[in-house]
């Protein structure tokens, strides 16, 4: 831990872009791999802008071990080219006029590598990523995961001190996705320096990183542990985006007032003051009539939306409060659900995340 | 046999009758030349001195022209498509000045500016005893002059065309901006220097009215095969129809290879 304070990234980032201002801090630990998510026009693409050095920043400074590469107020800034930060570029960027195997050596010979040297020391890379099958071809004659792996052994072999992911499985269709999600994991765990993922798939946070960076129009809107973020989501964007109910209220003695309207029974009586509560849509029921039973919260409302998702039923309820429900698809034909239905809901105390926010 | 029922598509004659006189109008010609062609002696006429002449000398000036404005264009294209000067407007203008001047202006403005008394040729003939009026190098100059804007607009504009993301992505790698334009920039861009090549090429060979008024009309010196069609046709006729055969044949050629580049390897993707 003693060095740990000053290896890896340390970054203050203020860059305006017209009406758009991004602001914030990012620390990303050797070894550590941190996702910035965010929804389209978040600035997550600004922030990487600024963190390869393709924009310079306005105000702050980002450090990288214990090299300062952009501080406006000090008058540094270290071209990209200089700055030894790997990138896997959304939709890769391979260069389509050199062979697998060229594109791997594109860095080394840029350092000064003949081309015999420059592959001998690529070859490690084309080996741990599978690529030797492939490197006389193309860029365009490669599958969207062989061109993901391309990008990856590419920005890897200049021995990055750190490395940056955009959108890395975005470009990919989602038969390949979860395949390729995985193997990237792995390759990511044998990184030692720090890795930045950016991402407005929530799958590859939970999947591929240790911490999550929520960066909502330009700002940090939660910072937290995978863990915490998917289970208590801060702001609407990230629980939408985690899959969750999120209601805001006042806890006391165990009952949340919500500020929407209803309140609802909480798990214990620990919680007190402005509160958020995080339920998921397969942890509410639904019936036809009031049920009997042990769950301590049941209120009324009318069915509002009904939309399949996979193999259940995500039935939107306009109640106080009012939620998204996920159901069987069998339910639907019992219940008889259309708009307009009415509906019990029901949920159990302990189905429900209650959190100071 | 059932009668085939088509629909009414043919075009209403006032589009037909127009349209069959414009191409007639634009094939003619060439067909007039191939039936006046002297098949015969064709090769005796092709081979005679004045022809071999004129044939060398027009490839090697076109050659050299082309090879110039490769190496002084592309850099200027380069400049206007990618950095911010003072009067970068202005300089794209006069980039195109040359294709839109009659040739025997830009002939007369050539001497005007690099003849013995020129604006910069009085001190090339002063400090280092270069002439170019009348010199096979003059016709160099002429055609360079005339043919260069074709390669700078067709360059600039395939440089304008592409996508940065792939020369920020070699710059993350480590590339300088040297390495980044000789290894990454050049190669996307490769079908549009060709292309530019070959019409800088094909126009610097069909080079006329700036060249005569520049370098004159000298056998052997700065008669190109234009010129010797001209001179032709005052004397020996089918010398001058076998000479613009041989030209025509240039023209095709270059429309074939840029067409088959073009659709062979189109824009970078």
């Amino acid at each position: 831990m003693t060095d740990d304070s000053t290896q890896g990234i340390h970054a203050t980032i203020g860059i305006d872009r017209g009406e758009f201002t991004l602001d914030m801090s990012l620390t990303v630990a050797p070894g550590e791999v941190v996702a910035v998510l965010g929804p389209n026009g978040a600035g997550k693409s600004t922030l990487l802008r600024g963190l390869v050095g393709l924009t310079p920043i306005d105000r702050g400074s980002i450090r990288l071990d214990d090299v300062v590469v952009d501080d406006p107020d000090a008058d540094v800034l270290i071209e990209p080219a200089k700055r030894r930060i790997g990138v896997v570029f959304q939709e890769y960027r391979l260069f389509p006029h050199l062979t697998v195997e060229d594109n791997v050596a594109f860095g080394l010979r840029s350092a000064g590598f003949g081309k015999q040297a420059a592959q001998v020391a690529s070859q490690e890379w084309i080996d741990r990523l599978e690529l030797a099958a492939l490197r006389a071809r193309k860029p365009g004659e490669l599958s969207g995961g062989q061109a993901q792996r391309v990008a990856l052994a590419r920005a890897l072999a200049t021995k990055p001190r750190a490395l940056l992911l955009d959108e890395p499985l975005s470009a990919l269709d989602i038969a390949t996705r979860q395949d390729v999600r995985t193997h990237l994991s792995g390759h990511l765990r044998q990184f030692a320096g720090p890795t930045v993922l950016v991402t407005h798939d929530p799958l590859d946070a939970l999947v591929l990183a240790d911490r999550v960076v929520v960066l909502e129009g330009g700002r940090v809107t939660q910072e937290g542990t995978t863990h915490e973020v998917a289970q208590r989501p801060s702001t609407p964007y990230v629980a939408s985006v985690m899959g969750l109910n999120l209601l805001r209220g006042k806890a006391l003695a165990g009952i949340v007032q919500l500020d929407d309207g209803g309140e609802l029974q909480a798990p214990d009586a620990s919680t007190v003051g402005p509160v958020l509560v995080a339920i998921r849509p397969a942890a509410i029921s639904l019936h036809a009539h009031r049920p009997e039973g042990s769950a301590r919260n049941v209120w009324q409302g009318v069915v509002d939306n009904i939309q399949p998702v996979g193999d259940r039923v995500r039935v939107s309820v306009s109640a106080s409060p009012s939620v998204v429900v996920d159901v069987t698809r069998s339910a639907v034909v019992e219940l008889g659900l259309v708009r307009d239905t009415s509906v019990w809901l029901s949920t159990k105390a302990t189905e429900l995340e209650v959190y100071a926010g | 046999m059932s009668r085939r029922r088509r629909p009414a598509t043919s075009p209403p004659w006032p589009v037909t009758l127009p349209a069959v006189l414009a191409l007639a109008f634009l094939t003619l010609p060439v067909i007039g030349l191939l039936v006046r062609t002297p098949w015969g002696h064709l090769l005796d006429i092709l081979t005679s001195k004045t022809s071999l002449d004129a044939l060398r000398l027009s490839l090697e000036t076109s050659i050299a022209a082309t090879i110039i404005a490769f190496l002084v264009g592309v850099p200027l294209a380069w400049l206007l498509a990618r950095s911010e000067f003072v009067g970068r407007r202005l300089a794209r203008a006069l980039v195109t000045v040359p294709l839109v001047l009659p040739p025997v202006v830009g002939g007369i403005a050539l001497l005007l500016a690099f003849g013995r008394r020129g604006l910069v040729g009085q001190y090339l003939d002063s400090c280092c005893g270069i002439t170019l009026p009348f010199t096979t190098p003059g016709v160099v100059v002429a055609e360079t002059f005339v043919a260069m804007p074709f390669l700078i607009i067709t360059v600039e504009g395939a440089l304008r065309g592409l996508d940065s993301k792939l020369e920020d992505a070699a710059a993350t790698l480590g590339a300088g901006r040297w390495t980044i334009f000789r290894r990454v920039t050049l190669p996307l861009i490769g079908p549009s220097l060709i292309a530019g090549a070959v019409l800088t090429f094909a126009r610097a060979l069909g080079e006329f009215g700036a060249t005569i008024t520049f370098a004159g009309n000298l056998p052997g010196v700065t008669q190109t095969l234009p010129l010797a069609v001209y001179v032709g046709l005052e004397g020996d006729l089918d010398q001058a129809v076998a000479l613009s055969l041989i030209l025509l044949l240039v023209s095709i050629a270059v429309l074939v290879g840029l067409r088959d580049r073009w659709l062979r390897t189109g824009s970078a993707s």
